[in-house]
């Protein structure tokens, strides 16, 4: 099956339709005469929709770089520190420096999601490698406890509205033209993933093998962090966290085409356009006119998925344990 | 040639090898054997740069183990560590793929595709190199990754316990390999191996450990000896012969 391509396929199709939904009906082919559906097209179905695709690729990308740093499949930007480090970032700022550029924002809220994120591969290493599922444990409490000093914050600082739009479920209604560019940042850093792939794929084999090979193992883990960082920051502060993507998309993928990133990530990225695009169109077509936030959508599907997931793994396990024992 | 020097290291507070002195002849194949606990992994894995040199000085060829760069160091020695378990969901293929990443660091050429061809052919992988590494037996991963170590084409190669999980045939094959790298490849080899009857067979040096020093080491008729042996393992063992080399015989 040649996965690639079909992606590349059925992408256009539903970006088109993304263009299509919404509360005002546009017809796109038409939107040439017509200066009003051409503004909505122009200022918000496009950029929505460039919104969608830029985060869902960027999302699971990063999904694939910290799987491959912990070497746990159960792991996703989502569950590992880092959205709640870039909150945190992000706050921090807003109340030490209120009036600050964009740019700096983006800079601490990534410095911060990269300093929680490291804090949390400091913390798994301590873990016995045995035990699979106390890697994910450890990042949902992690993420708990860093939520928790975000909320605790922003409560003191009466900025919990402010701070509620990063960490609750993710929304792309409010996406216009000139409020959604930060994502090209994202999409950048994944990109940035690409051309690294072999190394994250050796690192994924563990020290040794990477030491063995000549590859110095902490700058790649660098790397690794840098992309996570940068791509959940700027997800977060553009739309609000989206769940799922970066922890289902990697393993629905590696099921398929395995863990040689240089073939797979591309794929990784497609899929996860795809599947946020979908979710998004779903959300708008739900109770049309009105939206369900694609952050609602994508946990109950991503939950789905990932039980699916949960539930064939030791299966599998045991088939092979009794094919060879 | 590998020289050690002085070469101590601890982990923790457990001392693991003291002041050890030795070389590895170039050209040969050299066989570390010794009890459980001898630090023989422990020296394999400080030669390969997997665990850094605590005290003393260890050269390959003239490299300083502990100051060149580890990709140089990545074309002059491939060493294979006892496996530990894989996550990643990689075909055969592409795991001995990546034993040629320090020639090419990311552009293989048709030079690596043959390299990885001719590795996997060499271990009776060809047939098998498209399936998952979670798809195949614990002997097939086992091979691929000795493999992947062949496909690194260094001077010299370093197996930690290459023979685990392999079947008589092909640890066998894997022995007659290495000796072929070595008198006709002009390549070295230094293997930890449990089996003592492999090091009998097939290797030219032998170095016994025990207790983190080096007991015996030399050619093998001058170390496997009765005296050597029984004091090397506290067991007694007696020696035969079979085919013009030591057999060691410790059954009942």
């Amino acid at each position: 099956m040649r996965l690639l391509p079909a992606l590349a396929l059925l992408l256009p199709p539903l970006m088109a339709a993304s263009l299509m939904t919404g509360a005002s009906s546009v017809d796109i082919l038409r939107a040439g005469g017509d200066p009003q559906a051409l503004l909505v097209l122009m200022e918000s179905r496009l950029p929505r929709t460039l919104a969608v695709v830029l985060t869902g690729a960027a999302l699971a990308v990063a999904g694939v770089v910290i799987q491959s740093l912990v070497r746990n499949r159960f792991v996703g930007p989502e569950t590992a520190g880092t959205a709640e480090g870039a909150a945190l970032g992000l706050l921090l700022v807003a109340i030490l420096w209120p009036a600050s550029p964009v740019w700096l924002r983006m800079a601490a809220a990534s410095l911060c999601a990269m300093a929680t994120t490291a804090l949390f591969l400091a913390i798994i290493r301590r873990l016995p490698v045995r035990e699979v599922m106390l890697v994910p444990i450890a990042g949902l409490v992690l993420s708990g406890v860093l939520g928790s000093v975000v909320t605790f914050i922003g409560w003191q600082t009466d900025l919990l509205q402010y701070v509620n739009a990063w960490v609750m479920a993710g929304d792309f209604s409010g996406v216009l033209a000139g409020r959604y560019e930060l994502l090209w940042v994202a999409g950048a850093a994944a990109a940035l993933a690409w051309f690294a792939a072999d190394r994250f794929a050796i690192l994924g084999l563990g020290d040794q093998v990477a030491t063995g090979l000549g590859l110095s193992g902490r700058a790649v883990m660098r790397l690794g962090l840098v992309v996570v960082a940068v791509v959940t920051s700027m997800v977060v502060t553009t739309v609000g966290m989206i769940p799922f993507v970066g922890l289902v998309v990697p393993n629905l993928v590696s099921r398929v085409m395995g863990d040689n990133l240089r073939a797979s990530l591309p794929v990784v990225a497609l899929s996860g356009a795809a599947l946020v695009l979908a979710c998004d169109i779903l959300g708008r077509l739900v109770r049309h006119p009105y939206e369900l936030p694609v952050g609602l959508v994508l946990g109950v599907i991503g939950a789905g998925l990932f039980l699916w997931i949960l539930h064939r793994r030791p299966a599998n396990g045991q088939a092979r344990g009794q094919a060879h024992g | 040639m590998i020289q050690i020097t002085g070469v101590s290291h601890r982990i923790g507070t457990a001392p693991i090898l003291h002041d050890i002195t030795a070389a590895m002849p170039a050209g040969r194949l050299t066989a570390l054997i010794g009890p459980n606990g001898a630090g023989k992994s422990t020296l394999l894995r400080l030669i390969g740069r997997l665990e850094p040199c605590q005290a003393g000085r260890i050269e390959v060829d003239g490299l300083d183990v502990g100051r060149t760069p580890t990709e140089r160091l990545a074309l002059k020695l491939a060493i294979l560590g006892q496996q530990t378990h894989i996550a990643s969901r990689l075909r055969l293929r592409e795991l001995v793929g990546f034993g040629r990443w320090p020639h090419h660091r990311g552009r293989p050429g048709p030079a690596d595709q043959a390299a990885v061809e001719a590795a996997l052919d060499a271990f009776g992988l060809a047939g098998i190199a498209g399936r998952f590494l979670d798809e195949v037996s614990g002997g097939q991963r086992q091979r691929a990754h000795i493999a992947m170590s062949f496909a690194q084409a260094t001077d010299w190669l370093l197996l930690d316990e290459p023979l685990n999980n392999l079947d008589m045939a092909h640890a066998r094959a894997l022995m007659a390999r290495l000796r072929g790298l070595v008198r006709d490849g002009g390549r070295s080899a230094v293997m930890v191996v449990h089996e003592i009857n492999y090091a009998a067979a097939w290797a030219d040096h032998i170095i016994a450990m025990k207790d983190g020093r080096i007991a015996a080491e030399g050619p093998p008729e001058a170390v496997l000896t009765e005296a050597v042996l029984s004091g090397l393992y506290d067991t007694p063992v007696s020696i035969g012969s079979h085919l013009g080399r030591p057999l060691v015989l410790h059954h009942a």
